[in-house]
Parts: C-alpha cells; structure tokens; sequence
C-alpha cells in the first residue's frame, strides 16, 4: 500500500477526499436522519406540518415533555416482539451465508478450472435463472410447501434463499478464482494432491478477500429479503424485514409507522456492531491481495 | 384438588372478564386471517378452547397464502379470515364449505344477519363490518360556516370556501394512490352515481357510460382540493396529512376512525375539531357513494368433518358476546349480539342505515378492480379524456377476464 | 479438469438450482402457455348482513367436472403473450393503421401497459447502469487511498444505502422528499420554486426513481471494484511509473484493464436488476408514473383474483427481455472464454 506508486499529490488527495466525505453524506443521511427521527413522534417525524419539526421535536415535546421519546422501540421491541424477528433473522442469514458459500465456492472454484465448453453454457444457464422474479418464483413454492407440510419453518426459507442466490454467488466467485493463477493448483497437483486437496490446502488459504466479499452479499440478500421471507414464512418465524413491513399497517387498518422506524434502526445497529467488531478482519480480508497478479 | 380446581377457575373467569364459557374441541383447528387488534381479539379467543390444538397465523400477507394452504387435502388451514372481496377467490376455486349442518348444530348463538348466504347456503359467519365515510375538522366548518356536507358537491363547495378563506391549500383528503385505493374510490363514486359494473347475469362490463364519466369528472374535482401528490397518497399518508391539520375533508375507513387522533403527538386542535359523519351521495343519487364491507371466517373444504365442527366451535366461541368490553368495543364495529356502537362507529351505521350497498361479492370484480387502479391514472394526470380512460379500463378489463375464462 | 471432479465439485449448487429455479421455471412456462378453464355461471341469492340480492356466482360442479378432464386448462398458446396485457399485438396493429404519423403512433403504444412499462424500464436500466459503475469507481479509488485507520468506518458507511432494506430504504425518502419533507423542502427552496412537488409529475418521478436507483446500488460496485483494487499488479504499476505514465495514463491503462473482468460482472448483474426494478417503485408508490414488468406480475398476483398465467408470461417476457439486454455482455464473455480456453 505505501510503494511509491500510490502517493497522491496534495491537490488529489483534498479531492479525493472532498469526495469521500461527501459521499459519506449521500449515503449516510437518510439513515441518520432516520434515527434521529426514531426518537420523535409519528407527527414530527412525518413533518407534514413543517419540515423543522423532525429537527426539533416540537410535537414530542408536547406529548412527552422532551425532544424525544423511545416510545417507537418500546412498542416493537416490548409490546410486539420485535426479538424473535431479529433471531430468526440471525439464524437465516447464518445459515443461508454458511451454506451458500460453502457450494458456491466449490461449484465456483471448479467452473474457474474447467475449461471445457459446458463451463460456459453452466454460468450462462446459472445467469438466465437468476433473471427469473422471485416473486414469480416463490408463487409457484406455496402449493408444494403445503402439500408436504413444508411452509412456514425457517429451514424451507433458507434452503430456497440459498438456491436463489446460488447464481450470484457462483459469478462473482467463478470471477475471483479467475484471478487465483491456476499454476498454483496444477503445481499441488504435479507434487501429488487431488484436485480436492489442491483447493483444500492451496486455494482455500489465498480465497478470502473473494469469499468475503461475496458472503457480504449474500449476508445482504438474506437479511434484505422480502419476497421470500414475507411468502414462506409463518407469523412466530418472521423475520425482520416482513415483520417491519407488518408494522406499517393496511389499507383498512391503522399501522404503527414509529414502531417500524424504531425498527428499521434497531436492524442496522447490530450490522454496525458487527463491522466494528470485525473491521480489521473485513478489511484486511478485502485489503491482502494474497495474490500478486 | 378441589380447592385448586376452583381457585383455576376463579382465576380463568377473573381473566375472560368474568364470562368465560366452555370451549372444548376435538380436533386441530389453524386460522389464517389479517392481523389487525379485532382480529387478534378472534384469534385470541379461538385459543382459549382446550381438547386439541389451536393455530393462528394472523398476518397481512393472509390473502397471498389462504388459497395455497386451504388447496392441499387434507387443508394446511381449517378456517380463513376474509373479507367479501376476499371471499371470491374461495369460492371460486371451491375451497370452503357450506355451513348449514354447523350452523344448525352449534350456531344457535349466531344471529341471522351474521350468515353470509349464497345460493341458499351459508359460506360465511361475519363478526364485524366496515365503510368509508365522510371524516372531517368541525372546528373549520364552523369558521367558514358550512354543514358537514352530505353531497360530494357539497364537499367541493366547502373545500372552495376554505381554500378561498386561506385556511388550508389542500382541503379535501383522500386516499386517491394508483391502484387498488384508486380503483376504491373509484368503485364508490360509480356506485353513487347508480352505475352498474356488469350487464346482468353476465362478466361483460359496462362502465363507459355516462355515470362512469361523471365519477371520473367528480374525482378529478375533488383531486383539484387535493394535495398535488395525491397519486401517492394511501389512507395511511391521508391519514398523516389529516393529522397533521393539512386537510379538513376526507373519505375515510371507519375502521380508522377510533385511532384518527390517538397517534402520538395530534394537535389539541385536530383533536377538539375531529368529527366523521354518514357517508355522502353524489349527483343527486339516493346511494351513498360509498360499500359496506364485512369481515368474517369460514371453514375449509377438504379437511375432515370433526376438523371442521372443531373449527365451527373454536370460532363461534371467538365471537360470543362475552367477548366485547371497553377495550374489544373500539377495535371494530361487531355484528354480535349486544355491540353499543361507539362514536367511532356511528360513521358505517349511519352507511348501513343509508342503504349503501355491500362491496360486490362477483367472482370477476377482483378483475376489474385490478384493472381500474392500473388505468385511471392517467385521467387523474389530465394525460387522456374520461372516456378514453373507461375504455383503457375495459379492453384491461377483457385481456383479464379472458384468460380467466369468465369471458370467452 | 476432470469431468468427473467436475461433476462432484459443482453438484450440491446445481442440485439446488435445478429445485429451486429449474424446475419452478419449466412450470412458469408451462403455466404461460395454459389458461383456467371457461367458468359456468349461475345467478343465486346471495345474503350479507346488510340487505340480499341477486348475484352471480361460479357454478363450481360444472367448472369442476371441465377441470378434470384437463387438469393443465385450455390450451392458450401464446394468446397471452400476444393479449393487451403484454405484447398486445392487435392493439399496436391497429395503432399503426390509425394513426397518422410517428408520433401519434408513439403516443397510442404509450397507452398500452407493456410498452409504457418498457419506456420506463429501459431508460431506468440503460441511465443508472452506467451511472453507478462510474461512482462505484470513483468511490472505490477515493477510499483506497485513505488511511487504514479509517477504511473500515467508510466502508461501513458506505454500505449503508445497501444495508437498509429496499423497502424500507425507499419508504424513508419517500417521506423525506415528500413536498413538505426535508429533502422536498430543500428542493424547493433550492429552485425557488414552493410548489415543486417530486411526486405529482411523471418526469420528476423518473428522476427520483433513477436516483434512488444509483444511490442504492453504488455500494454494491463500490465493493466489488475496492476488492478488485486489492489485486492490482504493483510492480506494473510501479514499472509504469518509471516509465513516467502520469496518474491518468496509470488509471487508464494499468488500473481500468484489471478490473474490466469485474466490470463485465458487476454490468452483468446491474443491467438485469435494474431491468426487474420493482421495490422503489412500490416503496415510493410511483406506479401512477412509473412501472415494470416486474410490477406487472405483483399486480397480477396481489389482486383479488389472481392471474396466474399472465403473471407467468411476465416472468419469462422479464428473462426474454434480460437474455435480449446482456447478450452483448455474453457475446463478450464467450470471447474471453474461448481465448481462456
């Protein structure tokens, strides 16, 4: 990272900063303004009357005496609950990652190594399944899943995550294997490994900065999913995204908008504390390089 | 034992607020219906029965997956919580059972208005009904010193004074988003304006006419009083802007009108000036502009018959008249037997006393209601004329019901 | 490699595929291509708490009987391709016979569903496809060349529009550039202009949309660019250096090549997940302005009465439509691939 080549001149470097932080802005305003919202009341975060009322607070002061209230996490976490969600979306999306990048990198790795022409047509055949709509998808799941007393459990929801999101993962894995230079496998396999032994002992300790990177994706896709988790999944098994979307109400009936604000922070929170805890893991994963090109 | 036996029973009687009534059941009973508190309330007392297990799976996704899980032999789902649009789908793929040997057996309870009939056999027991109606800021009547409207006309008329009195922009709410709150509105105002959907007896529409174009013409005028954005306001945001003392009008669920001013943080003066009404005719028809809508259960078809009476009970027991108290009253205006309307429900009784018409219960109103909310958005955008919309809206219309087979 | 290592390293995956998406897609066409059965009506008394009347129902015992003598439905070919619904090929017909001139052609194919759906998909998918590679990049090369100290909170930071779910994510601007919300607000005064509402016009909701679109997505080739950046070739970097290439020089000809193949990816993936746009257009209730194909199937399939068969001819229309729009791309890659091999 320091070599001689990296070293920016002063006038980039502000400018690249300047560029930095002010992306950081785009990105991360809705959410902060998210979450100091999710202190107020419904009226000011909505600031129907005047925009400055989810600034100051002005209805919240007159219904709780103060700026602000946690009334909204209150009533999602106490009153409806919301902790199964976030268990079940922690079981999810553990297993859907695990899972996921355990045959993607083996169906992955094994696409990058072949050459043969069907390699091609199987990434093709992966890429055309992965235009279908999951909707679409998931509407043709419920007959079956009920007639085989399948709908409902979190197993079911992680098995079709994972087969949904196989596509993806073996794309982008097949494009970081390619850039592992297969001398160092076919080097394994002249000293006498297996190809299994080769990926086990050879390929495994350079992969990460790809796995990684994938797995983030598909941690994503899990612990985003609405289709999926919204049609498959009973009431008790919801996991956070659904069980938001249920806070927000129908069109005949009153929901509760601050209980899915409140909700909203509370499901990025302990993304926050996971990349903080994990950061240098993150980063040096993405960051080793192990492979010089 | 005794001892222990009686205090159980104390307990269980001081908790069911004094009325608790046997329950007891067979066989395995699973509710799919909506999640809202008088639902929740049903679900609630369902369980209460013991002898077999009960399941609720209350969720505002019921109606993508009641059909799924009632197809299946023996059914995922012994009961389903509908609504008359929802009933439909049952019916028309046939999935839920006649009632009358129920009934009969242990519906002496059930009054008989609560029997949704068709063709002579009962398909569904309704608990609680619901309708749009007028919903309007008393305090900015008086200023301007109107009535409440009882026609939409009146309505623009006040919504003219108040915007010319500089009192609100955007005086008339309304839940005007594309698709189905569009198609909604749209439904009543054709309704009030005597039109009829369908030529009898048939599944050919018929809704480019003259009554069409006026409800279309009477919306596009009420959307002039409307905040520009009203393509995208469902009843939640015309609720937030009504909260939020931006609108003095609208036509509203009366299913939200007990919670319209117990959000957090209303103003004391939206608070003092809410008042909701009967619903209001149009073009000078005798049809409040308006439908009536209920919700009530019904049994599956293909699960076995001790399932079913299992099922009969459990829910009959949900709805017995025990069940209403301080709290249960407000959640919706029941059908059940000794419900004392509260203010909030004096808005859909004034409706059913008023002879509005229930929400079409025809097998390809769902069609056309689709095809409504998709089209008639460009007339509201002024990007085509009424009666090119109509057309829009039928041809949609046609594509659909073709395929479905209800038109060849 | 083997075929069979092959075989016995790629199993588990295409095992789950072919469940999970093969065999649901075979039904989806099969679907397309049947229609439920001419529904027998009779016309009954029907009760509702409030008053009975005459109504018309589906006369189940005759629809039952037609139903099992062909479980699939009729046959319907590609009727429902062909209806109004999709390629409504009847209607542009008789559009290109009445109109007089181009542009009333245009105007009367943009009030069919499909070809207005399709005006906005495809400036939707070719404006923010590119759009987002390029600040992907951009945001890419700027964090690389921060302190390792700070690298992590960036990240964090910058996977944030990701992070929050679409629906949510589109719901919390949708409030804040409401006309009296604080984005809203700021445009307005931004443009001097207090009755600039973003949602009432369609040309304005276009834009939003397509902002939402690249401010969402970004993170996604910022993330997949940043690890690719890990793996560039220092010493040809730093060869070309000697060399005396300027930055510019570097960036064009060292840094671009080694990502390309990560381009091509991360093109790929974007120009099909723009073309299925779907939750923005719900979280921001934008189908007055705007819609999809992939709108058209939740229509389809969130109505009262579900159409199952036209909602299946929209999914396969969805993957006719991203085969059409990536083949470039594939042309492409079996270049690569050939030249690989």
């Amino acid at each position: 990272m320091s070599s001689k080549a990296m070293k920016q001149p002063v006038a980039l470097r502000t400018f690249s900063t300047i560029f930095v932080v002010l992306w950081l802005i785009v990105a991360a305003f809705p959410f902060l303004w998210t979450l100091w919202g999710s202190f107020k009341v419904e009226l000011d975060f909505f600031s129907k009357a005047d925009w400055r009322n989810a600034l100051t607070g002005a209805r919240t002061m007159v219904e709780h005496g103060s700026a602000f209230t946690s009334t909204g996490y209150e009533g999602a976490w106490v009153q409806e609950e919301f902790w199964r969600a976030v268990l079940n979306t922690a079981i999810v999306c553990f297993f859907t990652v695990t899972i996921s990048l355990t045959i993607g990198t083996l169906g992955g790795y094994a696409l990058s190594r072949s050459s043969y022409r069907y390699t091609f047509w199987l990434l093709i055949t992966a890429l055309i399944f992965r235009a279908m709509p999951p909707i679409t998808l998931v509407a043709g799941y419920l007959l079956p899943f009920f007639e085989w007393n399948l709908w409902g459990i979190l197993p079911t929801t992680i098995i079709v995550l994972v087969a949904i999101n196989q596509p993806f993962t073996l794309w982008m894995l097949h494009s970081f294997f390619q850039k592992i230079p297969k001398e160092l496998d076919e080097s394994a396999k002249v000293d006498g490994c297996t190809q299994f032994q080769a990926f086990r002992h050879v390929i495994i300790p350079v992969m990460w900065p790809g796995v990684i990177t994938t797995g983030l994706f598909s941690f994503l896709l899990a612990y985003n999913d609405f289709a999926v988790t919204s049609m498959l999944l009973s009431k008790e098994n919801q996991t956070m995204v659904p069980k938001i979307a249920s806070f927000l109400g129908t069109t005949q009936t009153e929901g509760n908008v601050m209980f899915a604000v409140a909700a909203v922070v509370s499901a990025t929170a302990p993304l926050f504390i996971l990349v903080m805890f994990f950061q240098r893991q993150i980063v040096s994963g993405l960051t080793q390089g192990a492979v010089k090109g | 034992m005794f001892l222990k036996k009686a205090a159980l029973a104390s307990v269980l009687a001081l908790t069911a607020g004094g009325a608790f009534a046997e329950c007891e059941i067979s066989a395995r009973v699973n509710i799919v219906g909506n999640e809202f508190p008088a639902i929740q309330t049903i679900g609630a007392g369902a369980k209460e029965c013991t002898g077999a297990e009960v399941e609720a799976n209350l969720t505002a996704d019921h109606q993508k997956i009641n059909l799924a899980g009632m197809t299946g032999n023996p059914a995922e789902y012994t009961s389903a919580i509908v609504a008359n649009s929802s009933i439909v789908a049952l019916m028309n793929d046939d999935v839920i059972r006649p009632l009358d040997d129920l009934v009969a057996e242990y519906g002496q309870g059930l009054k008989k208005n609560q029997l949704i009939t068709i063709d002579g056999k009962v398909m569904a027991v309704a608990f609680m009904a619901n309708a749009q109606h007028l919903v309007y800021r008393a305090d900015v009547l008086e200023q301007v010193g109107v009535e409440p409207p009882k026609t939409y006309e009146d309505m623009l008329a006040a919504a003219k004074m108040i915007r010319e009195q500089g009192i609100m922009e955007h005086p008339i709410g309304g839940a005007f988003a594309g698709g189905w709150n569009l198609a909604q509105e749209f439904t009543n105002m054709y309704i009030g304006m005597g039109g009829e959907f369908f030529k009898p007896g048939t599944a050919e529409v018929s809704i480019n006419n003259d009554a069409g174009i006026a409800s279309l013409e009477m919306m596009k005028a009420l959307s002039e009083y409307m905040n520009p954005d009203f393509l995208t306001h469902d009843s939640n945001a015309t609720n937030a802007e009504f909260r939020a003392g931006n609108v003095a009008l609208m036509n509203m669920w009366g299913s939200r009108a007990a919670t319209m001013t117990e959000a957090e943080g209303v103003s004391d003066e939206v608070k003092a000036g809410f008042a909701i009404a009967g619903p209001m005719t149009v073009g000078g028809g005798e049809v409040p502009a308006t439908t009536l809508w209920w919700d009530g259960w019904t049994v599956a078809k293909n699960i076995s018959d001790e399932e079913a009476a299992s099922t009969f009970i459990a829910l009959t027991h949900a709805i017995r008249p025990e069940i209403l108290n301080e709290e249960t009253s407000l959640q919706a205006v029941w059908l059940i037997d000794g419900y004392e309307p509260t203010a909030a429900a004096t808005g859909v009784f004034e409706a059913a006393t008023a002879n509005a018409v229930p929400y079409p219960m025809l097998p390809f109103q769902g069609l056309l209601h689709t095809a409504l909310g998709a089209e008639l958005t460009d007339f509201m955008q002024g990007k085509e004329d009424a009666a090119s919309a109509l057309a829009d809206v039928e041809a949609a219309y046609v594509a659909a019901a073709k395929e479905k087979g209800f038109l060849q | 490699m083997k075929h069979r290592t092959f075989f016995w390293f790629i199993l588990p995956t295409a095992l789950a595929m072919l469940l999970f998406i093969a065999l649901p897609i075979v039904s989806v066409v099969t679907q397309s291509l049947f229609t439920p059965h001419e529904q027998v009506f009779k016309t009954v008394e029907s009760c509702t708490p409030f008053k009975c009347t005459e109504a018309t129902v589906i006369d189940t015992e005759a629809t039952e009987a037609l139903r099992e003598e062909s479980p699939l439905g009729r046959f319907a070919g590609l009727s429902i391709y062909l209806d109004r619904g999709h390629l409504a090929t009847a209607e542009v017909a008789e559009a290109w016979r009445s109109s007089d001139g181009l542009k009333d052609f245009f105007n009367k194919l943009g009030n069919l569903p499909f070809y207005r759906a399709m005006s906005f998909t495809l400036t939707y998918t070719f404006v923010v496809t590119p759009l987002l590679i390029i600040l992907g990049f951009a945001i890419a090369v700027a964090v690389n060349s921060l302190h390792r100290h700070l690298k992590g909170l960036v990240i964090f930071f910058s996977l944030l529009p990701m992070i929050v779910s679409p629906l949510i994510g589109s719901l919390v601007l949708f409030w804040m550039i409401d006309s009296r919300g604080v984005l809203g607000t700021a445009l307005q005064w931004l443009f001097a202009d207090p009755n600039l509402s973003l949602k009432a016009s369609t040309g304005l909701t276009w834009v939003m949309l397509i902002v939402y679109g690249v401010w969402h997505s970004a993170p996604f080739a910022f993330v997949v660019f940043y690890a690719g950046l890990q793996t560039l070739p220092q010493d040809t970097l730093e060869s070309s250096m000697i060399d005396g290439a300027t930055r510019w020089q570097q960036t064009r000809y060292v840094v671009i090549p080694h990502l390309m193949p990560l381009v091509t990816f991360v093109a790929l993936i974007q120009l099909m997940d723009n073309f299925r746009v779907f939750e923005p257009i719900v979280g921001f209730n934008a189908s007055a302005h705007a819609t999809s194909l992939s709108w058209f199937i939740f229509n389809d399939l969130g109505g009262e009465t579900r159409l199952l068969s036209s909602a299946s001819a929209s999914s396969v229309l969805t993957i006719l439509g991203v085969a059409i729009l990536l083949s470039p791309v594939l042309i492409r890659t079996w270049r690569d691939f050939n030249e690989k091999g």
